[in-house]
């Protein structure tokens, strides 16, 4: 509760100045606009679907572009973890790139596949794939050895090793990896967004890149607001509960 | 199967080790963990391997457990050449190596998913039977952190029991509890083993603890890993940790680990 009160109170606080300096005429409405003006815009754009049908076509794309990342990354962590050949090869490879910024990927992509929807996804798997790799291997290569060993005396091996033992030992790291991927994702994408011009769909990044263009500063602003607020809500809604579960069940983790 | 005939099933069995010698090779040169160790285990017989640490008392038990390869010799299990893990032998390790994404009885169960002609029913007849010997009956499904060190210690030799190994094995499955907690578990080992009648192998290094439990005693000084002496502890049971006659054997114990303790360090100084 009291938490509540003091969070309310911060944003509150932030707003209420935000509104004083831009009325106090230090600086040019165009620059600075009132958080006043920034919520007449989300009303508006609210009210005539543009922010709505912007905001589906991201998360679509996101959607996509993560779920590949996640669909071959998290194998691919997991095989790097247990194969020595595998981890000296691909997960030296993943330790490279992942620390491209995903933003370098798009002169690339754009060469690749022009302004297209596949130059975006490319993007996206690229700022996903990679540190999946990564955050899966090290999450599994964290499992104490002990459970491996006691798993064996009781007759588990192969597969039945890897489903029951591997995978449930270091799902906490795996969805860790998943948390940074998601991340990782997000950010790939709004990048892609700004610098690929394409016609097929209109997103937030382009959504925010138009504002800039035409000087909406209330535009730009909003939208930004929107992405943080979409950001805040995937951490809460898909990671908090299983942080929650592995809390309660493993008794670590993080305490939200 | 009803419950009695699965808690009756058990095959006969023994352990025996001709010769074996386990060397690694590390940075500093090779080291003999077990230099031609022989030994006989007896059906039903309750046999402790003392020694400090270094002695080869765990990798003996992990040859036993079929997770370690002796580099020469032979381990047999009724007879038959150990090729790796098995259900007839089953491993009690010091860290409790419990399942921390499974609670009590999804850990005991385990184990009995995996041993073929049960079905669910007599599954969970059989864990919670365990569970129940082991006093942990109202906490089946408590999660594995909740549980103080001596019931995870509890939960996991219900585990290791539950697949009805004729062997027990147990790597110093007490050293990191306290003292009350251990003596309690003295007695219900001791309650356990004579109820299900099992083949127990207990690697320690505490000698008072291997006088308690153990009909014998078996003394290893390291580097290499060789049996020194045996002793065979003729207490009747239910033994109390503390009382007078266990002192006495202890002292003997004791005063021969001393000896030969002293004895290298003479050849080291030569």
């Amino acid at each position: 509760m009291i938490r509540t009160i003091s969070s309310t109170a911060f944003f509150l606080v932030l707003l209420l100045s935000w509104e004083v300096a831009s009325r106090s005429g230090l600086y040019s409405p165009v620059l600075l606009p009132s958080p006043l003006n920034v919520f007449e815009y989300l009303w508006q754009s609210g009210m005539d679907g543009t922010l709505w049908t912007a905001t589906l076509v991201t998360m679509k794309r996101l959607l996509l572009g993560y779920g590949i990342g996640l669909l071959f990354g998290v194998p691919l962590g997991l095989l790097t973890a247990r194969s020595r050949i595998m981890q000296d090869t691909l997960g030296l490879l993943a330790l490279g790139v992942q620390t491209l910024p995903s933003v370098c990927w798009v002169p690339l992509a754009l060469l690749w596949f022009g302004q297209s929807e596949a130059a975006m996804l490319f993007v996206v798997v690229m700022g996903t794939l990679w540190s999946v790799i990564i955050a899966t291997s090290d999450g599994v290569r964290a499992m104490p050895p002990i459970y491996l060993r006691a798993a064996r005396t009781m007759g588990s091996s192969g597969l039945h090793t890897w489903v029951k033992v591997i995978l449930p030992a270091s799902l906490p790291y795996l969805v860790g990896g998943m948390k940074q991927g998601w991340a990782f994702a997000w950010r790939s994408l709004m990048a892609a967004e700004i610098f690929v011009t394409i016609l097929t769909g209109f997103g937030l990044g382009q959504l925010l890149q138009y504002g800039r263009e035409l000087l909406a500063m209330d535009q730009v602003v909003a939208v930004m607001a929107i992405i943080i607020v979409i950001g805040l809500l995937a951490d809460r809604i898909l990671f908090s509960p299983w942080e929650r579960f592995f809390h309660r069940r493993w008794g670590t983790g993080s305490v939200n | 199967m009803s419950l009695e005939a699965e808690l009756a099933n058990a095959q006969p069995e023994r352990i025996e080790i001709q010769g074996v010698t386990k060397s690694y090779t590390t940075q500093r040169g090779t080291v003999v963990a077990l230099d031609n160790v022989s030994l006989k285990v007896g059906e039903g017989e309750f046999l402790c391997l003392v020694g400090p640490s270094g002695c080869g008392k765990s990798t003996l038990l992990n040859i036993i457990a079929g997770l370690d390869e002796p580099t020469s010799g032979r381990a047999l299990a009724a007879g038959e050449s150990i090729r790796g893990p098995g259900r007839d032998r089953m491993v009690m390790f010091q860290e409790h190596a419990l399942f921390p994404w499974l609670d009590v009885i999804g850990n005991v169960l385990f184990g009995l998913r995996l041993k073929p002609g049960l079905n669910r029913k007599e599954r969970n007849e059989v864990a919670r039977y365990y569970l129940h010997l082991v006093g942990l009956n109202k906490f089946e499904h408590a999660n594995i952190h909740e549980l103080s060190g001596g019931m995870k210690q509890r939960v996991a030799l219900a585990r290791a029991l539950a697949p009805n190994p004729r062997v027990l094995l147990m790597d110093e499955p007490f050293a990191a509890l306290d003292a009350l907690t251990r003596e309690q578990l003295y007695g219900d080992i001791q309650r356990i083993w004579e109820a299900r009648r099992k083949t127990i192998i207990f690697v320690t290094h505490n000698v008072r603890e291997a006088a308690c439990l153990g009909d014998r005693v078996l003394l290893f000084s390291p580097n290499p890993g060789r049996i020194r002496a045996e002793f065979i502890i003729k207490l009747p049971r239910p033994r109390d940790i503390n009382s007078i006659e266990l002192a006495h054997y202890s002292t003997e114990i004791t005063a021969t680990l001393k000896g030969f303790n002293s004895a290298s360090g003479k050849e080291a100084s030569e």
